[in-house]
């Protein structure tokens, strides 16, 4: 069973003017696919190849040494990117609603407090990364950044929104202005997707 | 002294069609800046005032309280490096005690292009692949984000920049091609042979 890129849930010009057609057809088409196609080489053949991609990057200590680097970026590439398309949407933004609004306001304080812990995160990424809404092991909420395709899942960590800093996530509509993208990807999250995510996460 | 943007040794547009002064706007005009700007502010006050770029270099690598001093300083320094590793009619082969360092060390010609595509194209995420002297060796080496090759003792003769920012708006995802029209168009040999004769 070889991993395989789905399609994007919306069209390619649904984020626009936030997210731009042609960054979702580069990010979707060449760089989602790259990572799905090296995913595919990497595990080929070997003990893993049908274990879930998720997997993959919880059990990544244990893979060996000679397919862990190659799954640690392709994996995570694979696995980041599909939870970053289904955590976007059109009409989206605004803010979470019930349980997840909750567990935001107690981990952070206020839902503008979460938001700036992200920002901030994704701007103090130095170089390629994440910045991550994550669910601990006990259930608690939290914030950080990952460098280049890391994943949360390898550090034990369920994440639940991602936020791509990587410069092909938006140097062709906002060039060095990152920031100006960060504070535009509020106007994209789809909360009722992270929301399903918290309940998956919660288990 | 705070440091100062160095101007392009060349005009923005003298490296069309192959490197755009679109992408100089940027690569020169915002995020080099960006990087003096930011070592000036965290210079001020700080034990490093009247350091030279490669002192703070070398005092700050490693040092995981001094992270910003480093990348800034190191991508100021790597960006200058890299403008003069292009040159308007570049690329193609070295000539003279160069080319036949390059054959020496890696077969020839065509086996170092290779070796450094490789370096380049395979440094996953942000970063910088090199032609460096180690010893008496010549060696291809790639290294992440800021990272620069004086830290490992090594002395810096060519680079390509392989963070997104340095190709993307020319070649978006296709960093092979930027990589293989560096080397066929944009490589500035002169700057090279010169780096290597002042090394020894």
């Amino acid at each position: 069973m070889a991993y395989e890129l789905a399609p994007l849930p919306y069209d390619y010009s649904a984020l626009e003017p936030y997210i731009d057609t042609q960054t979702m057809q580069i990010h979707h088409d060449k760089h989602h696919a790259a990572y799905t196609t090296n995913l595919n080489k990497a595990v080929a053949g070997t003990d893993f190849e049908n274990l879930p991609a998720e997997e993959l990057l919880t059990q990544l200590d244990h893979l060996p040494e000679s397919i862990r680097t190659a799954v640690r970026n392709n994996g995570g590439g694979y696995v980041n990117h599909n939870l970053f398309w289904a955590v976007l949407g059109p009409n989206a933004g605004g803010a979470p609603s019930g349980k997840l609004a909750a567990a935001i306001d107690a981990a952070f304080g206020s839902f503008d407090a979460f938001k700036e812990k992200l920002s901030a995160a994704g701007m103090g990424r130095f170089g390629s990364g994440w910045a991550w809404l994550v669910v601990k092991p006990d259930g608690r909420l939290d914030v950080y950044s990952t460098a280049n395709q890391d994943s949360p899942l390898t550090a034990g960590d369920k994440p639940i929104l991602g936020l791509d800093v990587w410069e092909h996530a938006y140097y062709l509509k906002y060039q060095n202005r990152r920031a100006d993208y960060v504070a535009n990807f509020f106007h994209v999250v789809n909360w009722a997707a992270v929301a399903k995510n918290f309940t998956a996460a919660l288990g | 002294m705070p440091f100062e943007l160095p101007t392009l040794p060349y005009a923005d547009t003298a490296l069309e069609p192959y490197y755009s002064a679109k992408t100089f706007s940027f690569h020169h005009g915002k995020h080099h800046k960006a990087y003096v700007d930011n070592l000036n502010k965290l210079l001020s006050g700080s034990p490093f005032e009247a350091a030279s770029l490669e002192e703070i270099i070398l005092a700050t690598a490693g040092d995981g309280t001094k992270v910003g001093f480093f990348n800034n300083a190191a991508q100021v320094w790597n960006h200058t490096f890299f403008w003069h590793c292009m040159t308007p009619g570049g690329g193609g082969r070295p000539t003279g005690e160069l080319a036949e360092r390059i054959d020496a060390a890696f077969g020839s010609y065509e086996k170092f292009a290779e070796q450094f595509k490789a370096a380049a194209v395979g440094r996953f995420g942000s970063g910088w692949a090199w032609l460096v002297l180690d010893g008496d060796a010549l060696k291809i080496i790639s290294t992440p984000n800021a990272e620069t090759p004086m830290t490992q003792g090594k002395t810096a003769l060519l680079t390509v920049d392989v963070w997104e920012h340095a190709y993307y708006l020319d070649y978006q995802n296709r960093r092979p091609d930027f990589v293989q029209t560096f080397l066929d168009q944009l490589v500035n040999w002169e700057f090279v042979a010169q780096n290597l004769a002042q090394a020894k």
